[in-house]
């Protein structure tokens, strides 16, 4: 999220979709309800179910799962067709004014330089025209018929209502009355927010369907003000911290990078991202990078890290290539994985195509499980009848199902999904013989230790440089952690002048006091200050608010720098000043950058240097054309699902995203519309959290057994009664569930053919106190956003029939 | 049902002197029931209570976890409800988190190390000391078998291809970094956790 | 936001009220305290609520209730009706808006209502059952309970439930045990978007005519409170969007009304007191319309009602 929870409060229109806050984040989505009743603020929910976030909102538009770059693309083109943009705003804080380079196009569906062989992209000529100088030639007239503003107008162009309905199946006025209610925010005095989630992300173009939501922020200027911004609503409680912690193929804490082969040296690694600026004066923070690496290298490999040994640099694991979570079980299924720990993971319920995984699970040597409670994953080999019909003699894997502690028998913090890290403090004592995962992985990491101690072997150099330097080595504290977390000066730390600004030892207050000579440690710059010298500022509780506008500064700590809305420079307008007295945020005192966060800039630039605010950016502003740092395009395209019931209404003859990755054997599991002419999307259930609350009495007990929601029409197509068990197969497998007939799912129109849709919970499983189900997960197609490589759970393809027998 | 085991209904039985009498008969026993505490009482007197945050969404609703010392003098969550002192949920929770206790007492709660033997179809319960002694056999053969120290070209590039670790995203920050350390500190490059999922 | 209730506290506190607040006891005459207490009520604000079910989560929870996990019918309820364990129910209703053309989503969280003049305690037989204390709360004493089930038939909600395991009626206690000491409901505070509120009965009128300001302005025209005068109000009050039309929410009675059946009875016992055989011949006569069939008919109710002397008040 760039802003926060309460920040939603501030908003003149919430747009949900992609998503369906009030089902999945109640308590977050209180924040709108507070909008709507304080502010008179409006409420349009866009989603292929009329939902519970839909049965509050003031207007709900249907359409048809998979479609919404179409939709997005069909608001942006009213946006900049009818000129309601912020024109101030995208002329000075965008990249609307760059010119792109002459070999770059758009033709036919496909962008300059795609190579249908290896389904990707030379992307050399989505790029700025350079200038001798070194930097980006701009237009601010913005008429330069190459610029990004002229570019973009002419490739939206096509999304018109007209073909918006077509394609998405969402009626003429809805629409309409969407991008009015999006368009009356492109006016400095009023803000909209959009709220998401899975529903935009699990898509072969899901990318692509935050930057069209991105986009339209941009264009209507609110990007950095209260009750604006993108806000991604993540699911696990510290899915943004653990993402933080960079517990992904490719991260590094802070969101450094993985080294590479390619990589040979620290130096080698450092030169590619230290971006320069593309513009005169600005700030393109990642000059920075060797500092943060640095430190980081620093509280990895501790005194062993020296700047004659590149601090470690050789030690580091080198990627190869990405292990994103789809190819992880492809390799598995290839029999090349020995082992696999699951730690609070259930991915024989969340990875897609179960019985791929299954087949994958069965491969391996052994299976280790960490979690507080049983999961569907560790019984794997077990018979569940038609739920999980696999042979346990033929499964010869060793399983391992370990205790842990669950939230209450633990502390420390959590960073939620606006990243706010708050602690946890511990309330009771571990369950049986439960212990925490830090117990555990730091008693396995020792045991390892110990073992190549007394044997030798393979890599013993990497793993004994290690730095483990913890007070009980077997029992790292929480607190101990978290300072690490943070950093800390390793020698007195002196200012030009001399004077020591922060004694050795001393925990550091923000990562501008971060150094590259090794004088600093700190595994995550980014969190820097949550621990700093005045102790843990997780555990703040002063929950004042003297602006009113919901900050609250002074409770926990939000990264970066304790900043409660990121890019806030850009609520005020290039002279510094707010762009409304309704949506006074930061603004310049004349002195300095003032107001209720804590600037996202150097607070003592004053307007006239005219920095961008988009200070990560090397251009200083926000990129409406992505340049090369997406695989699939630099501006957003609709393409259709894998499985899909139409072909491409636009460019019949490309199938699915002509970038993303299909594995072999994958792409002949697709199925087509001749055998399942139903669209089926998954999605979380208000009751149930993921696989887990299957297994919690209460919320097995509000909603206890699987289901299909389906159209009256479709029902009566199908001769299938309310309540009646239905079968619903795609090409990889099927599963069968109690049919909830609803006026909230319609059939659609699209491209002049009636298309049904399914909608399918995924909260159950055959573990826990609900009734048992196969997993949705055996229905999904094993493919990934072209960049994220997230799986495109929201749109395939099944057929329905009902399941003779009497009515539940 | 309510579970709550009701003193006062020993003392209506025992002690009403109406057994005789039609009203008796029907179960009044209106003269000790006048002295019954008909409020049941307040459950939270003589609990602890921890500031703690929900383990499901990442709203992360601020929790007040309130426990007491069980039979075997371990402390035990007796209740939980919001926090109203958090300025996110205000001391609202969801069904999720309003749940939340029967999470901590879940019939699927893993009590001890398990360990399921290749084709076995059942786990058996095994010491920490077993589970533990064996996984880090099971990992240095493999590590051993397929670490690679340098690729063709002679690049250092310590990487253990053959294990993969799914890292939770329920679990702390600093259990995040004790995973990182731990799994690139072994040589994983496959490590992934729910972000992408 | 409504302000929230400050959290409850970890140790022992005496009760705000008690059995020194009663004015009503079933089945038994008792001076009312001199002095009534501020009436409380619970708002539940059908406009805002998502339906998420925390509520029925929250009252499981707090009232140590273990419900059964059930099935899917094709529908959201679960379970499928109020049970002796589930004292608040979400009701859900898809109504397709004729004039707008919209399709609503009605959700309405269902329970007790905690009348001012409540049937079920009128209908009551067993002395001590069911009582009201001043500040509003209709309570079942679960000791003085006969589980004949008169109450179930007194209330023109349709709440109570009768338990086959011990054979007492169950409903939700408006969490007297919370109130008492300054809590809200558990329901109540868990509500994720504060569609639940609870305070004082004027409070709560007066949260309840800015919520209705709001929907009318959103084209809401007939949204109003629901504080039905026919059971002389309650301390559990809806603000509909739809306040003219009740019954689109799940059936709830658009002028619910205690049974005159039930006033009879009240009038018996005003004539004999409580002596046994008044009420003998009462309870006999409740029975046998009450519990013989198990429902009343027309015919019954005009009886009743004659009886009474015409009164259904």
């Amino acid at each position: 999220m760039t802003n926060s929870w309460m920040d939603i409060g501030n908003a003149d229109v919430v747009w949900i979709m992609g998503g369906n806050a009030a089902e999945a984040h109640p308590c977050g989505f209180k924040w709108v309800t507070e909008a709507k009743h304080n502010r008179g603020a409006k409420l349009m929910v866009v989603d292929p179910r009329f939902t519970r976030s839909a049965a509050v909102a003031d207007h709900y538009s249907p359409l048809r799962a998979g479609t919404d770059v179409a939709f997005l693309s069909g608001v942006i083109n009213y946006l900049l067709t009818n000129d309601k943009i912020q024109k101030e705003y995208v002329k000075h804080y965008t990249n609307a004014s760059y010119i792109v380079r002459d070999d770059f196009d758009f033709n036919e569906g496909l962008f300059t330089g795609y190579n249908e062989g290896t389904r990707s992209y030379n992307r050399s000529s989505w790029e700025y025209v350079m200038e001798p100088d070194g930097f980006a030639k701009r237009d601010l007239t913005l008429s330069d018929p190459r610029c990004v503003y002229q570019l973009m107008k002419k490739h939206f162009s096509v999304y018109t209502p007209e073909v918006v309905e077509r394609i998405t199946g969402a009626p003429k006025d809805k629409f309409l009355k969407v991008a009015e209610w999006a368009a009356s925010t492109a006016t400095g005095d009023r803000s909209m927010t959009i709220m998401y989630a899975l529903g935009w992300t699990q898509h072969s173009h899901g990318a692509q369907n935050i930057r069209c939501a991105a986009m339209i922020q941009l264009l209507c200027g609110n990007v950095g003000i209260p009750g604006g911004g993108i806000n991604a609503l993540r699911g696990h409680s510290n899915v943004q911290g653990i993402t933080d912690i960079g517990t992904l193929t490719a991260s590094l804490p802070g969101y450094l990078a993985m080294p590479t082969d390619s990589e040979p040296t620290l130096d080698s690694h450092l030169v590619k991202r230290a971006f320069k600026p593309l513009q005169p004066d600005q700030t393109s923070y990642w000059q920075n990078y060797r500092k943060f690496y640095v430190s980081f290298l620093k509280s990895l490999y501790g005194p062993k890290a020296t700047p004659e040994n590149e601090f470690g640099y050789q030690w580091m694991p080198k990627l190869d290539i990405a292990y994103d979570v789809l190819r992880m079980f492809d390799v598995m299924h290839q029999g090349k994985t020995t082992g696999l720990f699951c730690q609070g993971f259930n991915p024989l319920m969340s990875v897609s195509h179960k019985a791929k995984t299954i087949a994958a699970l069965s491969k391996l040597k052994f299976l280790v499980s960490m979690d507080p409670i049983e999961t569907d994953t560790v019984r794997f080999w077990e018979n569940h009848g038609e739920y999980n019909n696999v042979d346990p003699t033929k499964i010869q894997t060793e399983v391992f199902m370990l205790p842990v502690t669950s939230f209450v028998e633990e502390d420390g913090s959590f960073t939620n999904s606006s990243r706010l890290i708050q602690w946890r403090w511990q309330a009771a004592d571990p369950y049986f013989e439960s212990k925490k995962d830090i117990e555990i992985l730091s008693d396995l990491f020792l045991r390892v230790r110990t073992l190549y101690e007394k044997e030798g072997g393979k890599g013993v150099e990497p793993l004994m440089a290690i730095d483990w330097n913890y007070k009980d080595p077997r029992h790292p504290s929480s607190d101990e952690l978290a300072k690490e977390l943070n950093g800390k000066a390793l020698v007195d730390l002196k200012d030009a002048e001399g004077k020591v600004v922060r004694a050795a030892g001393q925990q550091l207050a923000t990562f501008g006091e971060m150094r590259d000579d090794g004088s600093t440690d700190g595994v995550q710059w980014i969190y820097t200050g949550f621990y700093g010298p005045n102790g843990n500022f997780a555990q703040r509780r002063d929950n004042s608010d003297p602006s009113g506008l919901g900050v609250y500064a002074s409770w926990g700590f939000s990264w970066p720098a304790n900043r409660r809305i990121q890019y806030n420079r850009a609520s005020a307008d290039p002279e510094g000043k707010p762009w409304s007295e309704a949506k006074k945020y930061m603004f310049w005192n004349g002195q300095r950058w003032t107001g209720p966060d804590v600037p996202d800039y150097v607070p003592t630039i004053p307007p006239e240097r005219a920095v961008g605010p988009f200070i990560m950016n090397q251009e200083g502003v926000s990129r409406l054309f992505t340049r090369g740092f997406l695989a699939d395009g630099p501006f957003p395209v609709h393409y259709e699902p894998f499985e899909s019931p139409v072909a491409n209404p636009l460019y019949p003859k490309i199938k699915g995203n002509p970038a993303a990755r299909v594995f072999k054997n994958d792409m002949e599991v697709f199925g087509d519309a001749k055998d399942f002419p139903i669209v089926a999307t998954t999605y979380r259930l208000v009751e149930h959290f993921h696989y887990w609350t299957k297994s919690v009495h209460a919320n097995a007990v509000i909603q206890p057994e699987f289901f299909v929601e389906m159209s009256e029409e479709l029902a009566r197509e199908k001769s299938i009664r309310p309540g009646q068990m239905v079968r619903v197969w795609s090409n990889r497998g099927e599963v069968k569930g109690k049919a909830v007939v609803t006026k909230r799912l319609k059939p659609l129109k699209i491209d002049g053919k009636t298309v049904h849709s399914v909608g399918l919970p995924l909260n159950f499983g055959f573990i826990g106190e609900a009734k048992k189900a196969a997993p949705v997960n055996t229905l999904t197609p094993f493919v990934g956003d072209a960049n994220a490589q997230t799986p495109e759970f929201k749109a395939f393809l099944v057929n329905v029939e009902p399941v003779p027998g009497p009515v539940a | 049902m309510n579970m709550e085991l009701s003193r006062r209904s020993f003392m209506v039985g025992a002690g009403a002197g109406l057994a005789g009498t039609t009203l008796g008969a029907l179960g009044f026993g209106e003269i000790e029931a006048a002295h019954a505490a008909m409020i049941r009482p307040y459950k939270l007197a003589q609990t602890k209570e921890a500031r703690s945050s929900c383990p499901y969404c990442a709203v992360c609703c601020g929790m007040m976890v309130f426990s007491a010392k069980n039979a075997e003098g371990k402390m035990e969550v007796t209740h939980i409800e919001g926090d109203s002192d958090n300025p996110i949920n205000r001391g609202t929770l969801c069904p999720k988190g309003a749940g939340a206790l029967d999470y901590v007492r879940a019939k699927t709660r893993v009590k001890y190390p398990m360990y399921r033997k290749p084709g076995s179809d059942k786990f058996e319960q095994v010491s920490w000391d077993f589970a533990m002694d064996r996984i880090a056999k099971l990992v240095k053969e493999d590590r051993d078998a397929n670490f690679i120290e340098k690729n063709k070209d002679g690049v250092a590039v310590n990487r253990w291809p053959t294990m993969a670790f799914l890292s939770g995203s329920s679990c702390t920050n600093e259990t995040g970094w004790i995973t990182w350390k731990v799994a690139r500190g072994l040589g994983m490059l496959q490590i992934e956790n729910q972000a992408r999922i | 936001m409504f302000p929230p209730i400050a959290n409850p506290k970890a140790e022992a506190i005496t009760p705000k009220f008690g059995e020194q607040d009663l004015i009503r006891r079933s089945a038994s005459s008792i001076t009312p305290a001199a002095k009534r207490q501020t009436e409380v009520a619970k708002l539940i604000d059908v406009s805002k609520c998502i339906g998420c079910k925390a509520c029925q989560v929250a009252c499981l929870e707090w009232n140590n209730l273990i419900e059964e996990v059930g099935i899917n019918v094709g529908v959201y309820e679960n379970p499928h009706d109020l049970t002796p364990n589930t004292w608040t129910l979400m009701r859900y209703t898809e109504w397709e808006n004729p004039e707008s053309g919209n399709l609503e989503w009605l959700i309405r969280k269902d329970g007790c209502m905690h009348c001012e003049d409540p049937g079920c305690l009128k209908a009551c037989p067993a002395p001590g059952a069911i009582v009201q204390y001043s500040n509003g709360i209709v309570d079942f004493v679960k000791d003085n309970c006969i589980g004949c089930g008169y109450c179930v038939k007194g209330c023109p909600f349709n709440i109570p439930r009768i338990s086959k395991v011990d054979h007492k009626a169950y409903k939700c206690t408006l969490c007297s045990d919370r109130v008492a000491v300054g809590q809200g409901p558990a329901c109540q505070k868990a509500c994720p978007t504060q569609a639940i509120v609870f305070g004082t009965k004027d409070e709560m009128k007066q949260w309840a005519d800015k919520r209705i300001k709001d929907l009318k302005s959103r084209g809401y025209q007939n949204a109003g409170l629901y504080d039905p005068p026919g059971v002389g109000g309650t301390h559990v009050m809806y603000v509909l969007q739809h306040a003219d039309k009740p019954q689109l929410y799940a059936g709830l009675p658009d002028n619910p009304a205690i049974s005159p059946i039930v006033e009879l009875w009240k009038g018996l016992t005003k004539y004999a007191g409580l002596t046994a055989i008044g009420a003998f011949a009462a309870i006999g006569f409740l029975h046998h319309i009450v519990s013989g069939a198990n429902r009343v008919s027309d015919e019954d109710e005009r009886n009743a009602k004659r009886l009474a002397g015409g009164s259904t008040k």
